[in-house]
């Protein structure tokens, strides 16, 4: 694992900066992201990248109080991914980032405004999301459905443009869909069916994209199929990415942040490979395992340990 | 993971070219489909206007397609004047009319509910329309234009009753048509209980307007539904703006910043309101808006809710219905008792198809 100088302290920062947020609210906290603190002379911004982050959210359905109160900030230009048990309150997180919730108290931040007072197409043109096992309508084509993520970008009158065009266009080849552009989604695969939707949040273009466990239904190799796919949009573009992911492995392998969450609090954050251990899988999943390294990757490896099959019960 | 600092790869020439080439392919697909779109829609209207001529020109007295076309436009004899213009032009054109609000409505309905039993004739909208409107015939003696208001008022409040009862921090499809049709069977209770109060007489006045019937129908009727249309018709095309969002389930609409509920909302409500001037002007014509739009979306596969062609394709089946109503048929229908006959099957494949699937719809 090649580790570059910045990442480390920026890392820092994000976990400083969630302890001190009984600052002021003009302090802008994006603007730390922004700026890189091993080039002195070059304070400026590196990327004109998008910042979200949650402050205080309270978050829950009803009377039924899922997050209690919790601080977070996406680390821009980054693959983040949230883990954590069932109900853990994973999901929940990513629906009020993405203001499919509204958090009864706290605010959710889009380069610091409050997402639930931005109008919402403005929210759609920076902020994209994927739910969660979403189902297309009865026999709609691929390309019709690339080409409703155009929507944020469409007024009332201005229907379709070239430039929508190119986006689909551009989605479909990203995704390698192109070769169904004119197919019925219910024809597809499981595989091909999640890419296209995965084309459609693209095609809405996008510099932050939230994904609600984008492999889950899918296959090994289809699992690595999307998260390649969303790698390479992340450093081609320079997409923010926010995932919740089941695969504990996976997760630690293709994030550059983790987010471990448990009963709707963090019970950590960081690069995979400063905060995977033993210990903390066991205090987040309630599981004994042992942590290794991934031959592939280098990232941690977490080895499940249960009541059989363990060659030497003292491990 | 750590990487290096996002550069943006210099667009190749060939990257260029592939671009290009899908872009070339994208706009062909979307191309094709639109062409089909509004082949399908020249089609359904071509069709539509041949039978309006027939049933312009069948009749007690036959008369040529030529004559029709010249009383309509002035000409012909005193007689020839009465039948076209004052007998069969209002009652066609209130077919075309009645046609095309129920096959609108039951499109909106079926896809913003995501659901293909919802449709106002199955969901209590038009169960509200008969409950008011018999109970005002019955009981309070309305007659007319007071009538087809109270009809228009029920499916209104039917409405709005059905829609908050289903809300449960928003609108499931599933929850607002099983709410639907338990609020329908209700009404339709009310019905039987007022007629079954009734005289004979006035009771079988009313089962003939239940049935949905366009017998006797002049331009008393057609003036306020044309008006009506003329202004729901335009609202629901704005509305339906929204439509394609949230086709995609709420989350979807909601991440492209569709205003999920409140968009939803103006929909319905457009959809209700059509659903109860057509009622208003010829009775719950059964199964219309039922079986309208799904005919329409597999004219025009893949392209979504298809609402021109489900509204050309409300107006074509009851013209056809009437027309076969009024002549094919052994003895004089109402045109609700066809084109129930042509609903109710399809109801039963619909339910026999999604029990074979496992969706239950």
């Amino acid at each position: 694992m090649e580790k570059s100088q910045d990442e480390k302290p920026q890392d820092e920062r994000l976990r400083d900066e969630r302890l001190r947020d009984e600052r002021p609210r003009d302090e802008k906290p994006q603007d730390m992201a922004m700026y890189r603190e091993d080039d002195e002379e070059r304070r400026g911004p590196v990327v004109a990248e998008h910042t979200l982050e949650a402050r205080d959210v309270r978050l829950g359905y009803g009377e039924r109080e899922i997050v209690p109160g919790l601080s977070v900030a996406v680390p821009p230009g980054k693959i983040t991914v949230i883990v954590g048990p069932n109900a853990c309150g994973k999901s929940t997180l990513l629906r009020a980032m993405a203001r499919l919730l509204a958090p009864s108290a706290g605010a959710v931040l889009l380069d610091g405004r409050s997402i639930q007072e931005m109008p919402t197409k403005e929210v759609a043109s920076v902020l994209g999301i994927l739910p969660q096992s979403p189902t297309a309508p009865e026999g709609i084509t691929v390309s019709d459905l690339v080409g409703r993520g155009r929507y944020p970008h469409q007024g009332w009158f201005r229907r379709w443009s070239a430039e929508d065009d190119r986006a689909v266009a551009q989605a479909l080849l990203s995704t390698d869909v192109l070769e169904l552009a004119d197919r019925s989604v219910d024809e597809l695969s499981g595989g091909q069916r999640q890419r296209v939707w995965i084309a459609m949040a693209l095609a809405q273009r996008t510099d932050i994209l939230l994904l609600d466990e984008p492999t889950t239904f899918l296959d090994a190799s289809h699992q690595l199929d999307v998260l390649d796919l969303l790698t390479d949009l992340n450093r081609e573009r320079g997409v923010t990415m926010v995932a919740v992911l089941h695969d504990l492995n996976l997760a630690c392998r293709y994030a550059d942040h983790m987010i471990a969450m448990k009963a709707g609090r963090i019970v950590a954050e960081g690069r995979p490979v400063d905060i995977v251990t033993a210990e903390l899988v066991g205090e987040v999943f309630g599981m004994r395992c042992s942590v290794i390294e991934d031959p592939a990757s280098a990232t941690p490896m977490v080895v499940p340990l249960g009541r059989h099959h363990i060659k030497d019960p003292a491990a | 993971m750590s990487r290096a600092p996002v550069v943006t790869k210099s667009a190749t020439h060939a990257d260029d070219e592939r671009l290009a080439d899908a872009v070339r392919q994208v706009s062909a697909v979307r191309g094709r489909g639109l062409r089909r779109s509004v082949l399908v829609g020249a089609g359904l209207l071509a069709a539509t206007l041949v039978v309006f001529g027939l049933s312009l020109s069948f009749g007690d007295m036959v008369m040529p397609i030529g004559k029709v076309v010249a009383t309509l436009f002035g000409g012909g004899d005193g007689g020839s004047q009465f039948v076209v213009l004052e007998l069969r032009l209002p009652r066609a054109l209130l077919a075309i009319l009645v046609g095309v609000a129920f096959g609108l409505s039951g499109a909106v309905f079926q896809t913003v509910l995501r659901n293909p039993l919802a449709s106002p004739d199955l969901i209590g909208i038009s169960s509200g329309a008969s409950a008011v409107a018999v109970t005002a015939a019955l009981l309070f003696q309305v007659s007319g234009l007071a009538l087809s208001a109270s009809a228009l008022t029920g499916s209104l409040v039917a409405g709005a009753a059905i829609y908050l009862l289903a809300w449960r921090q928003g609108i499931a499809g599933q929850r607002l048509v099983l709410v639907g049709i338990g609020v329908g069977m209700g009404l339709s209770s009310i019905v039987w209980y007022v007629m079954a109060r009734s005289e004979v007489t006035d009771a079988q006045e009313a089962f003939r307007w239940l049935a949905g019937s366009l017998n006797g129908r002049s331009w008393n009727q057609v003036w306020p539904l044309l008006i009506a249309l003329g202004l729901l018709v335009p609202l629901t095309v704005l509305a339906a703006h929204a439509l394609r969002p949230l086709q995609l389930g709420d989350d979807a609409a909601a991440g492209l910043g569709a205003k999920v509920e409140s968009g939803r909302l103006a929909l319905l409500a457009c959809a209700t309101a059509l659903a109860g001037v057509a009622t208003a002007a010829a009775g719950p014509v059964g199964f219309v808006a039922f079986v309208a739009a799904p005919i329409a979306r597999r004219l025009v596969p893949g392209r979504g809710a298809a609402l021109p062609q489900a509204a050309l394709t409300g107006a074509l089946i009851v013209l056809v219905a009437d027309f076969a109503a009024q002549h094919l048929l052994p003895v004089q229908l109402p045109v609700g008792v066809v084109t129930s006959i042509i609903g109710a099957p399809y109801l039963l494949l619909l339910l026999a198809r999604a029990n074979r699937v496992g969706s239950g719809g």
